[in-house]
């Protein structure tokens, strides 16, 4: 918006007079508030009129056949994306669509991708140490020196995320499960307020899954986590509130047996079966 | 202090060790031995060794970006030829009017060409202080420009080393017109004196050389503490996975920026103390293939070692010496032979041959022990 038509606008705060560092307003409840979103690519609409809010400290699931714009969500939410028309908002004070991956990172929201990304030459504590909440900026970041309460951190992390035995191997020796952990690890070490994950039991054994789950419920109050996944046992195990997602926009929402005898959501499921 | 850091680092200590060590060797036998002497040190090979290492220092620069960064970058020879250029116009004030035409302020190929003046770019290079800024400034500043529009725009991989190639290239084809004010294709060359010193005598070249060996030694200091740090780390984050360095909060283009510039710098120092050891420096050095050449000596290295880096460029160029010498039209036979041979054999280069032997040594006695405890 050019600050000409902004002056124009007397009814609200100048975006230029808003401090671009004030903490995440949360004081009116959701976290996450995005409305009438949409995205299309190449004409078709991966992202349709899609509307969400997610309180502070919620557990939120999103599940929802492929190709119903869950990972599109995430990468709008990032800023990975730009969508075509819609807002998205980070508490009531911080519009996400005005900002870059890293802004949006360092504001708090941390992101574990479907395919376990780590950094498979750097050692397993570098990869916690690199995510670790800290000022990213160049110079800052040169002449940066690991303190004893630093190392105290990654080690506890290291501990919930049961990759003690292998603090000094290189992450890609891990295992596809312990690369997901690792990756969560990284995101509790960013200390976020909101934590999107897509898919995080993927490759994991039951035993593992267990583990996950308690990690994931063990956040909530303290941090918003949103969940995407397929495996409805997993979800079920941990799900308070569920989301369907279908074609880009919200099918149906409320507790998972609401949502499972919800005729809508059956017939989107049970089509695809068939 | 994170730039003395890397000092207790055994390998840093070693290295070092084994550079000093050599410049001392090679001073005392050249000075303190007679002409003649089966060990004697000509002031030739002196100047030759020099050079070596100001391509040791260059590979160092690209090693930083390719290895630890994984920029690949063909086009470095640029930065090098820019500092160079600086050094060689500083050089040329110096000739004053001892040149062939006399004239006191304006450099020979000026007077040919019916220049009236001096060009405004010229203008400074007169004092030594304001050319060795240059040296650092230009080369840093070329860099900052073209990586702020490239890391910007997010071009990586092989697009963006087509873009450092054309940019060189580019640059060769502009130092080449007579126009631009930089002797053309003859360059700059005559050189007498370097800060009061007569070049052509056998102490200066000396001096010449342990300067460059000094360079090299901090060169590597600077780099070794960059990938030491936590940036260096990011560094090697940004070259793997560039979306998950994004996403923890890291800027990934002013990281590939700052480090892209530390390399571009201490590339055209290599060149500056490269241009008084040859007496020339010409559009040649802007030439493609000569940027390329650099990535074959990090290559046959081993990446992302530095010091693979220094023993690549004195191995290749040592074996260039040897080859031209002997049989000069086999040469780019020789070296195109060499690289396939080690891609296929040697991907982590001589440094990784040394790894593989050091953590074999390592292994023998822990490997029994583990079988021990097992059993």
């Amino acid at each position: 918006m050019s600050i000409m038509t902004e002056l124009a606008n007397r009814d609200q705060v100048f975006s230029f007079l808003t401090p671009t560092d004030s903490p995440v307003d949360v004081r009116h409840g959701p976290i996450l508030y995005m409305e009438d979103v949409n995205v299309s690519f190449d004409g078709f609409k991966a992202i349709n009129n899609l509307n969400l809010t997610i309180d502070d400290g919620e557990l939120r699931c999103i599940i929802g056949p492929n190709g119903a714009g869950k990972t599109t969500m995430m990468d709008i939410i990032t800023g990975k994306t730009r969508p075509d028309t819609g807002s998205v908002w980070f508490g009531s004070r911080h519009n996400l669509l005005q900002m870059n991956e890293p802004d949006i990172a360092s504001l708090g929201i941390g992101r574990k991708f479907q395919k376990p990304t780590v950094f498979e030459a750097l050692s397993v504590f570098e990869n916690l140490e690199l995510a670790m909440a800290a000022d990213k900026r160049v110079f800052p970041t040169l002449t940066a020196t690991m303190k004893p309460e630093h190392r105290e951190r990654i080690d506890a992390v290291l501990e919930t995320i049961h990759l003690k035995d292998l603090r000094d191997h290189p992450a890609g020796i891990l295992s596809h499960g312990q690369k997901q952990w690792l990756e969560i690890g990284m995101l509790l070490m960013q200390r976020p307020r909101l934590l999107l994950v897509d898919e995080p039991v993927a490759g994991m054994t039951e035993q593992e899954m267990e583990r996950t789950a308690e990690l994931l419920t063990s956040l909530t109050g303290k941090q918003s986590v949103v969940v995407v996944e397929h495996d409805m046992g997993f979800v079920r195990s941990i799900a308070r509130k569920v989301t369907v997602l279908h074609q880009g926009s919200v099918l149906a929402e409320g507790t998972m047996d609401q949502v499972s005898n919800d005729p809508e959501v059956i017939k989107v499921y049970l089509g695809e079966d068939a | 202090m994170w730039l003395t850091r890397p000092l207790q680092e055994r390998s840093t200590q070693l290295f070092l060790g084994i550079l000093f060590m050599a410049l001392l060797v090679v001073s005392v036998l050249h000075v303190a031995l007679p002409e003649g002497h089966a060990l004697h040190v000509s002031a030739y090979t002196v100047t030759l060794l020099g050079k070596y290492l100001c391509y040791a220092l260059l590979a160092v620069a690209v090693d930083l970006v390719w290895g630890y960064l994984g920029i690949l970058s063909l086009g470095h020879g640029a930065f090098f030829a820019l500092g160079g250029y600086a050094m060689g116009m500083y050089l040329m004030r110096q000739i004053g009017d001892r040149g062939t035409y006399g004239d006191p302020v304006l450099p020979d190929f000026m007077v040919f060409l019916n220049w009236q003046e001096l060009p405004w770019y010229w203008y400074g290079f007169d004092m030594a202080w304001f050319a060795f800024a240059m040296v650092l400034l230009v080369p840093g500043a070329l860099a900052l420009v073209f990586g702020w529009l490239a890391f910007r725009s997010r071009v990586t991989g092989v697009y963006l080393s087509i873009i450092t190639q054309a940019l060189t290239f580019a640059l060769m084809l502009a130092f080449f017109r007579n126009e631009m004010g930089f002797g053309g294709n003859n360059g700059l060359t005559d050189f007498r004196d370097i800060l009061g010193f007569n070049l052509r005598t056998d102490e200066v070249r000396l001096g010449l050389f342990i300067a460059t060996g000094i360079a090299l030694a901090l060169g590597y200091l600077v780099c070794r503490a960059i990938v030491t740090s936590k940036l260096g780390r990011v560094s090697v984050a940004c070259r793997d996975a560039e979306a998950r360095t994004r996403f923890l909060g890291y800027r990934v283009e002013r990281v590939q920026l700052f480090v892209f510039v530390v390399s571009a710098m201490l590339a055209g120092v290599a060149g500056a103390l490269y241009v008084p050891q040859v007496g020339i420096i010409n559009p040649s050095e802007f030439s493609p293939l000569f940027s390329i050449e650099i990535v074959v000596w990090v290559a046959l290295g081993g990446r992302a070692t530095l010091y693979g880096a220094v023993i690549g460029a004195i191995l290749v160029n040592y074996a260039k010496t040897v080859f031209t010498g002997v049989m000069p039209d086999a040469w780019l036979f020789a070296l195109g032979a060499l690289f396939v041979l080690v891609t296929v054999f040697l991907p982590q280069g001589i440094a990784g041959l040394l790894k593989r032997r050091r953590k074999r040594n390592d292994d023998t006695p822990e490997t029994s022990s583990t079988a021990e405890a097992t059993a």
